[in-house]
């Protein structure tokens, strides 16, 4: 057994090779030391704890068996989850941090001699309130992450569950909440502590069923800063430094995540939450437009075009994921580039289902990461190059975004997509994106229009360059 | 007058609050899914008070609701833990520079 001192001074280790964890990432070539700090933090804090416990009794068995169950298991997870399916995994794993701190709360409150905080129905009163929030946190993130997962499985619908006096009932509960903490405080009774717990599940489940499937990327961001917030409050309570400086940073973390995400989008945080987009939209758009000419070609026009090209720039959304092209599309690029063709990969914030989705399915296909650039790097590029090829995106290059006001996208970061000698357009249809909208690119003189399969029409015009 | 200690730990949590904030700019945006992913991991230290609450049982009654619910927390944190840290692992490793001299 170790002393409180000599524990607490390596937490507060375990807490920097956090930071240092996330500070590696701000590289590829410094990120994977970055991931290993953070394991080594990780394995400094689980053996401390054992240490200053000291209690290596039949107990300490079981927890090395669900250590092993747990471990296993995420293990398989980690080795077979497709990359495609990284945001189902991150919301399946907030869900998880979410019931644990929910978890511990409610041991902490069964058995508070356990954490030094008092004894049942006389908890003190500073860790009964750090507890409370930090459960209630803990179950807004696992049931709202249960939807979001679900939504992003296909599950359940994408689009938004709207009902009248959504907002009021949403508000109403979220007072009730603090009430709630406020009472339980006040008269330590535990059945206020179920009810906490109860209502804040139902919360986090409210909170998540208006947002639409195009918003789940400030949705994930969002419930990565909850798990923070949770952790912290969780911190509090247990006294110990590096959960508290971890949920500092994941707090914040996520926080960030969600600004980008937004400002990707030219919307306002409010905005996403009150939720509803994309399903409200449908009826003012796509009136008069159905009848413009439209310039469609095939897999030698696009490859004629790119031949004769000297720089191509590839515009990858989140279509290219589902029709799994990003391998044939790097093998088109590889032909490209022996034909001294220069290429690169634009990649606009909101590309994908999460943030930085684009750049993992891109780097699992072997594009090397420094082809591969953001919507400010890479924009000005548009107007020299000589083909944008863009695949399986299509809101992120409307320029609408730039010209009508009255357009729902109106003030959205675009990519100039627009500005290039000619624009290949590979899409199943005419059909508008995830925002409803129709895109004026579709129209435009040197766009051409590449109707088929993202996966198959790449593979032809590999075959014809 | 002495401080109450709850005053230094809310320092250490504003302070890294400010920490977070300043890395996680600095994180490159290409990188943002091992972010979420290596934030997840690191987020399951809350295994710490599992730990606490799984070994809090005495030796002749290891399993009361309390301890139980520490071991199920310890296994959904573990999950987290492995599986966070590995996946992190696997993207980071696509990672490659472009290569100059072949192809």
């Amino acid at each position: 057994m170790i002393s409180a001192n000599l524990s607490a001074v390596f937490y507060l280790i375990s807490g920097v090779l956090f930071i240092l964890a996330l500070r590696g990432l701000s590289s590829p070539e410094t990120s994977r030391q970055g991931n290993f700090f953070g394991i080594l933090g990780m394995v400094i804090a689980i053996t401390v704890t054992f240490l200053t416990i000291g209690n290596f009794s039949s107990g300490f068995l079981y927890v090395i068996v669900f250590l092993l169950i747990g471990g296993l298991l995420g293990a398989f997870i980690a080795y077979k989850i497709p990359m495609t399916a990284m945001p189902e995994l991150v919301a399946g794993f907030h869900s998880l941090v979410g019931l644990a701190a929910v978890f511990v709360a409610i041991s902490a409150y069964l058995n508070p001699e356990a954490f030094n905080l008092g004894s049942p129905g006389n908890i003190k009163l500073l860790s009964l309130i750090e507890m409370s929030i930090g459960a209630a946190i803990g179950a807004i993130t696992f049931s709202g992450s249960i939807i979001a997962f679900l939504k992003l499985q296909g599950i359940m619908s994408g689009s938004p569950i709207t009902f009248k006096g959504q907002h009021p009932l949403n508000a109403l509960i979220l007072i009730s909440i603090i009430v709630l903490i406020y009472l339980l405080c006040s008269t330590q009774s535990s059945n206020l502590f179920w009810i906490l717990l109860a209502v804040s599940f139902l919360i986090g489940f409210l909170l998540i069923i208006p947002i639409g499937g195009a918003d789940m990327p400030v949705v994930i961001s969002m419930l990565n800063s909850y798990s923070g917030w949770a952790a912290a409050g969780i911190g509090f309570t247990l006294e110990n430094t590096a959960l508290i400086i971890t949920g500092a940073l994941v707090g914040s973390s996520g926080a960030i995540l969600s600004y980008i995400m937004c400002k990707g989008m030219n919307r306002s945080f409010f905005n996403v939450i009150l939720g509803g987009f994309g399903a409200t939209d449908q009826s003012t758009v796509s009136q008069n437009k159905e009848q413009k000419p439209v310039k469609s070609g095939n897999a030698e026009d696009a490859a004629f075009l790119m031949k004769n090209a000297s720089s191509v720039i590839i515009v990858p959304g989140y279509g290219m994921a589902v029709a799994q092209a990003q391998h044939a599309l790097r093998e088109m690029v590889d032909t490209l580039k022996k034909n001294d063709i220069k290429v690169s990969y634009a990649i606009h914030p909101v590309a994908g289902r999460m943030p930085g989705h684009m750049n993992v399915l891109l780097a699992e296909a072997n594009v090397p990461y420094d082809e591969v650039f953001e919507l400010e790097e890479i924009n000005n590029d548009f107007a020299n190059a000589d083909v944008a090829f863009v695949i399986g995106a299509n809101d992120v290059t409307n320029p609408v975004a730039k010209t009508d006001p009255q357009s729902p996208i109106y003030g959205m970061p675009v990519l100039d997509v627009e500005k290039c000698k000619s624009v290949l357009f590979v899409k199943r249809s005419l059909s508008p994106g995830y925002a409803g909208i129709d895109n004026d690119l579709f129209y435009k003189e040197n766009t051409l229009m590449l109707f088929a399969d993202a996966k198959k029409m790449t593979e032809d015009i590999t075959k014809n360059l | 007058m002495e401080i109450d200690p709850f005053i230094f730990r809310l320092s250490i949590f504003i302070l890294s609050i400010f920490i977070g904030y300043y890395v996680v700019w600095s994180v490159t945006p290409s990188l943002h899914t091992p972010l979420m992913s290596v934030t997840n991991a690191i987020s399951s230290v809350i295994i710490v008070g599992a730990i606490i609450a799984g070994l809090a049982g005495s030796s002749d009654s290891v399993f009361n609701v309390s301890s139980i619910f520490g071991f199920l927390a310890i296994s959904l944190a573990a999950i987290n833990i492995f599986g966070g840290f590995l996946v992190t692992q696997r993207m980071l490793a696509m990672y490659k520079k472009k290569k100059k001299d072949k192809k």
